[in-house]
């Protein structure tokens, strides 16, 4: 009995473990200078890291910004959401 | 059409501000409410994953109204200022208003919001967005194009601002 219930919780420990990515989407709307900064306030960012991101994202649509443990991840999302950024959650890989 | 902008410690002032400048910039906050366009709040408003209904049926109940709230309230700060206009002479075509520093990021806010909105409800396509504006305007989409661009415009004077 006891052991059930460990192996239960212990599932659902790797359920809510699995590193989660923030991905952020390209739109044509928002501008390369505002990406870069909102990069670097959301994530504390240097300039060039937040370019690169910034560049991954107009070149190939998308690009990880971050990758961690879900609750942290879902706040990064509701920040880049308040910035108007297309930003979601994904399993990582 | 001429827009002059210069910037002080306490923030950005437009001048020579024509009754159509003017005008497109009283529509800022206007045409960011995304309302009356189901295009318009899905862009506003996204969802957190690409295909999990709980956790997108979740972000709607609890996070879109924290968003409708900081958006709504970055929209009031902007249509404070909005009622600043200065006239500076009787001509009509040199009015002048100031963007104060601390309300910089209502501002880029709002301007994002009524971009995005505007693009969402026209469709403006990737070519449209990377070139300077209309050829002309003769539509109500050539002139919410010209305003995309001339608030990108806005918005790249406050991030020019912002990057000191």
């Amino acid at each position: 009995m006891g052991d059930t219930i460990v192996e239960k919780e212990s599932k659902t420990a790797t359920a809510l473990d699995v590193p989660w990515n923030v991905v952020v989407h390209n739109d044509p709307v928002n501008l390369m200078t505002y990406v870069t900064m909102v990069f670097q306030r959301v994530f504390g960012y240097s300039k060039e890291r937040a370019q690169k991101h910034m560049m991954e994202v107009h070149q190939l649509g998308r690009s990880i910004v971050w990758t961690g443990v879900r609750e942290p991840a879902e706040s990064y999302i509701e920040q880049l959401h308040a910035y108007l950024l297309l930003a979601t959650l994904e399993k990582a890989e | 059409m001429t827009v002059e902008v210069t910037r002080s410690a306490d923030g950005l002032r437009l001048a020579r501000l024509d009754l159509f400048f003017m005008e497109l910039l009283r529509q800022i906050p206007v045409s960011a409410d995304p309302a009356d366009s189901e295009a318009a709040r899905e862009r506003i408003y996204p969802l957190a994953t690409a295909n999990d209904a709980k956790a997108n049926k979740d972000w709607k109940e609890y996070v879109h109204p924290e968003l409708k709230e900081f958006f709504t309230t970055a929209s009031e700060v902007v249509k404070e200022d909005l009622e600043t206009f200065e006239q500076l002479d009787e001509t009509h075509e040199n009015w002048a208003f100031d963007i104060p520093a601390d309300h910089f990021d209502q501002w880029l806010n709002v301007l994002n919001q009524a971009r995005l909105a505007l693009a969402a409800r026209f469709e403006f396509k990737e070519d449209e967005m990377g070139r300077h504006g209309p050829e002309a305007i003769e539509t109500v989409r050539d002139l919410s194009l010209f305003q995309v661009h001339f608030y990108g415009f806005l918005q790249e004077c406050l991030l020019q601002d912002l990057a000191g």
